[in-house]
């Protein structure tokens, strides 16, 4: 075999491409004499582990691909081999009559796999409007260098230039919205914070991501740690404060490893002000701005009331910026040379700028999906993620994590926008989408709802400590169809227990939006208070998931809202 | 060889000049000792000059900090919404036979990676689109 030229292969070390094998694919390209590049992830995890050379790319391949994948790319132009492992039509039919192979495999869902094309072209990526992850694929995440090279530092260095007024005035103008899910103007938190006196602030990130079907916050950590560092630097130099804290979840170990080995590098950088890794351990409810803060601070992480707001009265009782790692993100492109204008042009009503959307759960084309507000759930959902992963039909998607409604197809022109899905009893939370397929039983995933937040809650509240468990119990009682009065309940001697038969499936739905009133508005945070969105949407969308009784749902929905 | 007593002192010695030490000293004790029994809880709540209730309160807040040291090997398994819609609970069965008395299997909510779940973690290595096969495999090899 004749010696090979080394080239450069760009192969991401994102968690999810390591998990799906990218470690021992580099190490093969390595022995082969090639130069590897570990960059961040395109953000298409369906074709992980993806290889990337001279733009064009593989994947989802494997160390046994990687012969064929050099002859690919080093074969001049218009004499490239065809995918080895990509059968033309014809015998794809005849094996399929043959060897029954009838369901795609699970790694390689058949005619999924790309091989030698523009990665850029791709249509999941040409649709995008990448400004939080500009950088996405493209650089190494630690390397400095690729940082500088590719606009990094510019947003901190204008910052620097401009003064806190105007870093906070352009924050304003951008419409940039809090990433985390509630949706509060960034700026505003910013001005509140730089107009309280004070010597000591802080910044704060929130990086405690615990929403299933969301990891747009740890893409970004391994991917581009650097830009969220500027954004914590700049929100440092706009309110005031020299000292923030990434609080990472547990879960992340590979988002730790790469904020510490980051914030080592680029320590001069961001000097005078100081950042430092917190590590959380395992509880959700941390992902709540007070119960962070707790957190941080070494108390038990019960929610704090409010007032006072963390801006005026956070970490260690001093004025704080609690930001998303997505909201953090996209302070560094906003501050750039005209970023705020270009943010706000994007976006519809009053939510302005992009949104890093996380397609997950079951969809052929899982990732992360980055686009200007406004997009139709019916485009992410058939258009771009290309349907559900099982080939079934979609029964529903639950948008903004576990505390989010489930959405029905009926309901898929809804806009990607805060405004439109609050008045859908629903909400973006962070973004991330999850697909369920018909298999899905709504009563179950309303049951585990509950399940989650009984699991979770930090207790500081009665309707969500105790609410969170008996909307478990009500949810198996009505899948057991009601109940009947026990013994004890019919002993002479209990007088005022009622002589009837119980209470029947639609008694129990009764009680169960009953709950779900009381929790929604009698919880401290969101945790109690957000978990009625997925019991109820479940309940008044496939009410035949949880009574064969007409008109019992309706009744009890009537009796909420009448 | 120094007593428990004495390396818990050196650990929250090292943490102590740091805003809000607690959490990182918990973790350095988890990790050494693999729990945070009410032993360490006394030497660190008299370190930190906190009462042992302030230091158990918080402790027993997290799923991370185990009250006693599991000797069997972890696997944790996501069985949050993203990877239920991905099928995780048909594997569940399979992983708890194969586990049997040697591992202990875990359940976790989310390991953000949701778009290609089923996920599970053991130590630091994710794994990920596992099967009924697959993850049998990984529990006889932990």
């Amino acid at each position: 075999m004749t010696p090979q030229t080394p080239i450069i292969v760009k192969i991401s070390d994102d968690a999810l491409a390591r998990a799906a094998g990218a470690d021992a694919l580099a190490a093969a390209f390595a022995k082969k004499g090639h130069e590897v590049h570990r960059v961040s992830s395109w953000g298409m995890h369906w074709l992980e582990p993806l290889v990337e050379i001279d733009g064009k790319g593989y994947g989802p391949v494997t160390p046994d691909d990687v012969g064929a994948i050099l002859d690919h790319a080093l074969a001049p132009a218009g004499e490239e081999p065809a995918d080895p492992d990509k059968p033309g039509i014809g015998e794809r039919l005849l094996s399929a009559l043959h060897l029954g192979h009838s369901a795609p495999s699970a790694d390689t869902p058949e005619g999924e796999r790309i091989w030698g094309e523009e990665i850029a072209a791709h249509p999941f990526i040409a649709g995008q409007v990448r400004l939080t992850f500009a950088r996405a694929g493209k650089t190494r995440p630690l390397s400095l260098e690729d940082y500088a090279a590719n606009e990094g530092w510019q947003g901190l260095t204008r910052a620097r230039q401009i003064g806190p007024d105007a870093i906070v005035e352009e924050v304003l103008h951008s419409g940039l919205r809090g990433r985390g899910g509630a949706g509060f103007p960034a700026g505003i938190k910013w001005k509140t914070v730089l107009a309280i006196p004070g010597a000591k602030k802080y910044i704060v990130c929130n990086a405690d991501e615990g929403d299933s079907g969301t990891f747009a916050d740890r893409m970004a950590m391994e991917g581009d740690p650097f830009q969220l560092i500027e954004g914590m630097a700049i929100a440092g130099e706009a309110v005031g404060a020299d000292q923030g804290y990434i609080y990472v979840r547990s879960e992340y170990p590979d988002a730790i490893a790469k904020l510490n080995a980051a914030l080592a590098l680029c320590a001069d950088i961001i000097a005078p002000f100081k950042c430092e890794v917190r590590v959380g351990a395992g509880a959700y409810v941390c992902g709540e701005e007070t119960s962070l803060l707790n957190s941080l601070e070494g108390r038990r992480p019960e929610v704090r009331a409010k007032p006072p707001l963390p801006a005026i009265h956070g970490l260690f009782g001093r004025p704080t910026v609690v930001n998303n790692v997505l909201t953090l993100m996209a302070v560094p492109h906003i501050l750039a040379e005209g970023g705020a204008a270009g943010y706000q042009g994007h976006g519809l009503g009053r939510s302005k700028g992009t949104m890093p959307i996380q397609l997950a759960g079951n969809i052929k084309h899982g990732g992360l999906y980055e686009i200007g507000f406004g997009v139709t759930l019916r485009e992410l959902v058939y258009d771009i993620g290309g349907g559900t992963y099982s080939g079934r039909p979609v029964k529903a998607v639950q948008v903004g994590g576990p505390l989010g409604a489930y959405i029905h197809p009926d309901q898929f022109d809804i806009k990607f926008d805060y405004e439109e899905y609050t008045a859908a009893d629903a909400l973006i939370g962070h973004g991330g989408l999850t697909v369920f397929d018909d298999t899905t039983d709504m009563l179950e995933m309303a049951r585990f709802a509950m399940e989650f937040c009984s699991v979770e809650s930090c207790g500081k509240c009665t309707p969500c400590r105790i609410g969170s468990v008996r909307g478990v119990e009500v949810l198996e009682r009505i899948r057991n169809g009601g109940r009947k009065r026990d013994a004890f309940e019919l002993m002479p001697q209990i007088h005022n227990a009622p002589r009837n038969a119980g209470r029947d499936q639609g008694d129990e739905i009764g009680l169960l939006t009953d709950l779900c009133e009381t929790m929604k508005f009698g919880s401290l945070c969101a945790l109690g208070g957000f978990t009625p969105y997925p019991v109820m949407s479940a309940l008044r969308w496939w009410p035949e998931d949880f009574t064969r009784e007409p008109g019992a749902v309706e009744a009890a929905l009537d009796k909420v809202e009448g | 060889m120094m007593t428990k007593q004495e390396r818990i002192g050196e650990i929250v010695a090292r943490h102590l000049g740091r805003e809000g030490p607690l959490l990182p000293i918990l973790h350095e004790v988890q990790h050494e000792f693999g729990c945070v029994d009410a032993e360490a809880e006394a030497a660190i709540a008299l370190a930190l000059n906190l009462s042992r209730a302030d230091v158990h309160g918080v402790v027993s807040f997290y799923h991370d900090f185990l009250p006693s040291p599991d000797p069997r090997p972890v696997v944790q398994i996501c069985r949050a919404e993203a990877c239920k819609a991905r099928g995780v609970e048909r594997l569940i069965t399979d992983a708890t036979v194969a586990a049997g008395e040697r591992v202990k299997i875990a359940t976790v909510y989310c390991l953000g990676l949701c778009s290609a779940g089923p996920a599970a973690r053991i130590g630091d290595t994710m794994h990920v689109r596992l099967d009924e096969g697959s993850i049998v495999k990984l529990v006889e090899a932990v």
